[in-house]
């Protein structure tokens, strides 16, 4: 029985939960946006800080489940230091990840402590958990009218 | 009143025998189905009921066998038909113990019915300055077709406020009601919270006012004996899904003078007498009010699945799902971690909770695992969670073939939550 729950809630995903890092808002952000999932009435708000074309800072607020949380928490730790054009490409390799899209051999390859959500593609209901932070992200990346909802 | 003991008496005596669950489950063909390797353990109740097998043999024949679009048909499958779906209109009335049997309008469901009262029956009563008085507990389905009115005619909507056993605040209720009210719209029973509601004395006192009470009875149905002539109330919808029948078919009850004075809200075929370009004949209430081909094959079921909870009875029903949200209660309160929303003193068996430092999707996910399917969100009543403060639940909503088993079931699955968290 604990096994099953660990596929999902693995050591990494409950750590992040419980100690989420870059959980704060960057007051001076170049980009932003806040993303609404109404299902569950979970949101998110990501901001950015840039030096150049590359991510110096990222930061989240919000409140939402263990996947949510923990997705955030990790998401602005691997996106330290990366290009605009690198970010997105980690967002859609995130995305065929957790979707099931990609092979998930090949996808988590490389992914670092982004595999942990591999687990995810099987609880279709959770999806939309793991992808919130994520989906606001690109919105920041694109600067578009800020505003994302999973639905 | 000696009459009424005399009849109660009679009643338990009736259900002296223990009720037979075992028995219960054996019509229930879903509920033998594994979930991973375990048994199902189905507690989303409040959202949608599963179905006897009586009810599925009656769709199957009825399209292996029955199938004709009725009222109009001389031939003789369609006058079958049309006996079939008329006789669940029969079916209805006296399940809702309704005077007359032209007072029961089929509907798609809850929503469907509560829309046509708004559109046809308050819509053209209520101006600028009136006010619509629903509660703090209601579905989502009985607030925006009252929202939608009032943007329609300036009308706005008051709100009677919940305790924090999530019961009515009835004092603020008679207070609320007032010269400005010009109808009230409430449920039976809270699916969030599961609070049975007082409707009988509610709807006594608006029509003291000379006002209107439509009565939400979606999840009234599925677990009380249901009479709306001693609820006296001018409206009563419910959900067939919701009472182990089909889904996408329910009904309104209205009350014969209001229906007469009521506009078609939708037009279409069957709800005619005559049409021409220079004008048109409305058909008889109850059939003016059922445009088009209705769901006739759900009707047809949503009269089996009457006849299938009527058997059983409803006082019997009521009396064991009372049993186990008592048995239900009693393992909650030794949960630690575990907070019931919904701690109402006359109550369903629905049991909506929260646990301490885990999101209610992270514990459906780990109940699922574990076979256990229960709601986990808003239920359909946001601002039952706002007053509560949370932005979400579980809920576990019981019927008459959940067992004290299943209940144990989840208690040993929210200590695996714990675990998982801890």
């Amino acid at each position: 029985m604990m096994n099953d729950s660990m596929e999902l809630y693995q050591d990494v995903i409950l750590d992040h939960n419980k100690s989420p890092r870059n959980q704060r808002r960057i007051e001076v952000a170049d980009r932003k946006a806040v993303g609404y999932n109404p299902l569950c009435g979970d949101h998110v708000s990501v901001t950015i800080k840039l030096d150049g074309d590359v991510v110096s800072d990222v930061a989240f607020e919000g409140s939402g489940c263990a996947i949510s949380t923990a997705s955030a928490s990790l998401m602005t730790e691997s996106l330290k230091g990366k290009t605009l054009e690198e970010a997105k490409h980690l967002f859609e390799r995130f995305h065929g990840l957790v979707t099931g899209e990609t092979e998930q051999l090949e996808e988590a390859e490389g992914m670092g402590k982004l595999a942990v959500f591999s687990g995810v593609c099987n609880y279709p209901a959770r999806v939309k958990c793991a992808t919130l932070a994520w989906h606001t992200l690109k919105a920041a990346l694109e600067n578009d009218d800020g505003k994302v909802t999973t639905e | 009143m000696s009459e009424v003991n005399a009849s109660m008496v009679a009643g338990q005596r009736g259900t002296v025998e223990p009720f037979d669950v075992a028995r219960i489950r054996e019509d229930f063909p879903i509920l033998r189905q594994t979930v991973r390797d375990k048994p199902l353990v189905y507690l989303d109740n409040a959202a949608t009921t599963q179905k006897p097998q009586a009810v599925i043999d009656t769709l199957l024949q009825y399209y292996g066998a029955q199938n004709a679009n009725i009222h109009r048909g001389v031939y003789r499958l369609s006058v079958k038909a049309t006996e079939l779906y008329e006789e669940a209109r029969r079916k209805v009335r006296r399940f809702l113990n309704a005077s007359r049997v032209e007072e029961i309008v089929f509907t798609s469901g809850t929503t469907d019915a509560i829309n046509l009262v708004a559109q046809s029956y308050v819509r053209p009563r209520v101006s600028r300055g009136d006010e619509i008085l629903l509660t703090e507990m209601e579905h989502h389905s009985n607030i925006v077709p009252w929202q939608l009115l009032c943007e329609q005619t300036g009308a706005t909507i008051r709100v009677v406020p919940i305790n924090e056993a999530g019961e009515l605040e009835m004092n603020r209720f008679h207070e609320l009601l007032t010269d400005r009210t010009k109808f009230v719209a409430i449920s039976h029973v809270s699916n969030a919270l599961g609070t049975i509601n007082p409707v009988a004395e509610m709807v006594a006192a608006a029509h003291e006012r000379g006002v209107s009470v439509l009565v939400d009875g979606a999840q009234g149905v599925p677990h009380l004996p249901v009479d709306v002539t001693a609820i006296d109330c001018d409206f009563y919808a419910f959900s067939g899904h919701k009472v182990f029948g089909p889904t996408g078919v329910g009904a309104l009850h209205a009350k014969y003078e209001l229906l007469e004075e009521m506009p078609p809200w939708r037009g279409g075929g069957d709800m005619i007498k005559s049409v021409s370009f220079d004008g048109t004949v409305y058909n008889d209430v109850p059939y003016k009010f059922e445009a088009g081909t209705p769901n006739i094959a759900g009707v047809i079921g949503l009269g089996a699945a009457l006849d299938y909870v009527s058997a059983i009875g409803l006082s019997a029903i009521a009396e064991y799902e009372g049993r186990l949200l008592d048995h239900a209660t009693r393992v909650f309160s030794s949960l630690p971690h575990v907070r019931v929303i919904g701690t109402a003193a006359e109550k369903a068996s629905v049991m909506s909770f929260v646990v301490d430092d885990v999101h209610p999707h992270d514990v459906g996910t780990i109940l699922d695992q574990q076979g256990i399917a229960v709601r986990t969100g808003h239920h359909c009543a946001q601002p039952v969670m706002t007053h509560f403060g949370v932005p979400a639940t579980v809920r576990a909503s019981l019927a008459f073939y959940n067992t004290t088993a299943e209940i144990d079931a989840l208690a040993t699955g929210l200590n695996e939550v714990i675990a998982v968290f801890e």
